[in-house]
């Protein structure tokens, strides 16, 4: 028996346009299936355009920086590790032994030229290169807890906190029914409200904020989250340098702080139990969990981003060395991606970036603006 | 005149190796560009290996083009849809080449490790340059909507030959005999 769609022989008229149409909607189906994956068929999936569209609706254009955490300066040094993370971690960065460090300072916000003020959130980003071609990247903040626990959170977040095409200025009622929307916000504002603001970069101390999950060699893992603490004491924000007039007066301090001595921060890790959290970033984990020291992060150069190598660089949570695994936190896929879109608009508008906010100048008078 | 050749078994099992790798690259890469959603971790994990998979089969089957010739295409058909085919088969060699290494080299522009499996990079092949990055991304977007834009003919065309000339052509690919 000859099959009765494939084969050989003549077809009538009609048959063929049967043919024809049948082909034209497989065709169309897989166009279909295509776009649809891509986004183009479902106007309220949470996409990377649509992300990098709030973020362009909270803080205006601002051509070839980062759309978040867009004022910062760039830094180099190494890492020293103690060797105490290697049972936990199989990662080579935790053998004993240095590896370099480029980092970069930040603040939180979209806007390159906004003055420093203690409140606002302060971000540390290192990127250790191993041997190999290996690479771990982590960003980190000076806060406890992160505000939001997912893409869509953080996406309406900043549509609550978007100026009013009308009056200029975020209407609160939406900051209102964002919050109601969202205990988890609130409770974790709490937190982040309760925390001791230092006097600057160098004695503040950044979270993970996202858990990840160390393996060892054998194959077992634990979750964790890091930190970096300063090993400069304490000192209460004062916020006098900004009334002065320095509106860049967190990264002056740092850049002469670095040129002083080199600064330094301790890694350490905090081991989560099986009940710990790992999928809510806002959610912190009960006191007294096992911390390990796993070495010091010494940073003893600054550079302006617009010469620091710094700048060319996406600081995404994913890129992570063999033996340090994502969790389950839906916020590490959301930022990854989000980061990466984000870079591919900076380096497209690159020829366009006017200097930084903290100059090349500024970093060569020893942060003196 | 219908062709009774096939291509040879090794055009085949390559072909119909790749042919469901590339069509899943097309779809992974469009969805992670847009996503982000808790499966873009996964998808950027599937996407750089497999990349450089169809790499590497690409240069073993352009290798075996050489060596095992594709059948003639019957002298009936026109001259027009032989050179569409002829110029469509060209495209879909070259994108299997390109895009690969348009990918390696945007990561490589970018410092992105290129993770291949566990502790295993690829080197990067390109100077560390933010421009040159925003060059080959757009490069890599545009190349990959011509990739599946090449596909999706010659799907259709090879579903016009089996279903509507029955010229031989689709059986010479798509025969399991």
């Amino acid at each position: 028996m000859k099959p009765f769609w494939f084969g050989a022989g003549p077809i009538s008229n009609a048959g063929v346009l049967v043919r024809l149409g049948a082909i034209g909607a497989v065709m169309l189906s897989v166009a279909g299936a295509f776009a649809y994956t891509g986004g183009w068929l479902s106007p309220v999936r949470l996409t990377q355009d649509r992300m990098m569209v709030a973020f362009q609706d909270a803080n205006g254009i601002h051509a070839g920086f980062r759309r978040n955490h867009a004022k910062g300066v760039c830094v180099t040094g190494w890492f020293e590790s103690s060797g105490e993370a290697a049972v936990l971690s199989k990662a080579a960065v935790f053998k004993p032994g240095r590896v370099p460090v480029v980092g970069r300072f930040a603040l939180a916000g979209g806007m390159p030229f906004q003055t420093d003020a203690p409140a606002t959130v302060r971000s540390m980003a290192l990127r250790f290169l191993l041997p190999g071609g290996e690479e771990w990247r982590t960003g980190m903040n000076n806060i406890p807890v992160f505000v939001v626990n997912s893409a869509r959170g953080f996406y309406e977040q900043l549509f609550a906190s978007s100026p009013d095409p009308a009056t200029g200025k975020p209407d609160p009622s939406r900051m209102k029914a964002f919050l109601a929307a969202h205990p988890e916000t609130v409770r974790a504002m709490q937190l982040i409200k309760k925390r001791q603001v230092t006097s600057g970069f160098a004695n503040s101390t950044f979270n993970s904020l996202n858990a990840f999950r160390f393996v060892d060699a054998a194959g077992a893992s634990v979750p964790v989250r890091w930190s970096t603490v300063p090993v400069e004491p304490f000192a209460a924000d004062s916020a006098e340098p900004s009334a002065a007039g320095d509106k860049n007066y967190l990264f002056d301090n740092l850049i002469a702080q670095i040129a002083q001595h080199p600064q330094q921060w301790r890694l350490i890790v905090t081991i989560g139990q099986a009940d710990d959290p790992t999928n809510d970033a806002t959610l912190p984990w009960p006191e007294g969990r096992r911390q390990i020291d796993a070495g010091t992060v010494t940073i003893d150069q600054a550079s302006s981003e617009d010469s620091g190598r710094c700048t060319a660089i996406n600081y995404d949570p994913l890129v992570l060395p063999s033996g340090i695994e994502p969790s389950e936190d839906p916020l590490l896929s959301a930022r990854s991606a989000t980061y990466a879109r984000s870079f591919t608009l900076r380096a497209e508008e690159e020829h366009e970036k006017p200097p930084s906010a903290v100059t090349v100048q500024e970093v060569q008078a020893g942060g003196k603006s | 005149m219908t062709t009774k050749a096939r291509f040879p078994a090794a055009s085949r099992l390559l072909h119909w190796m790749m042919a469901p790798m590339i069509v899943a690259m097309l779809f992974i890469g469009v969805g992670m560009a847009a996503s982000v959603s808790p499966r873009y971790d996964l998808l950027v994990l599937i996407h750089r290996p497999l990349g450089i998979a169809i790499f590497v089969l690409c240069v073993i089957r352009i290798v075996n083009r050489f060596i095992n010739p594709p059948p003639e295409l019957p002298d009936t058909l026109p001259s027009l849809q032989r050179f569409a085919a002829k110029a469509s088969h060209i495209i879909l060699y070259a994108l299997m080449f390109i895009m690969p290494l348009v990918g390696w080299g945007m990561l490589s522009a970018a410092r992105y490790p290129i993770v291949l499996y566990g502790p295993l990079r690829l080197p990067p092949i390109l100077p560390h340059d933010l421009t040159l990055y925003a060059w080959l991304r757009d490069l890599h977007t545009a190349l990959a909507y011509l990739f599946f834009a090449t596909f999706l003919t010659h799907f259709g065309a090879a579903l016009f030959h089996g279903l509507v000339r029955r010229d031989g052509v689709f059986g010479s690919m798509a025969s399991w005999r």
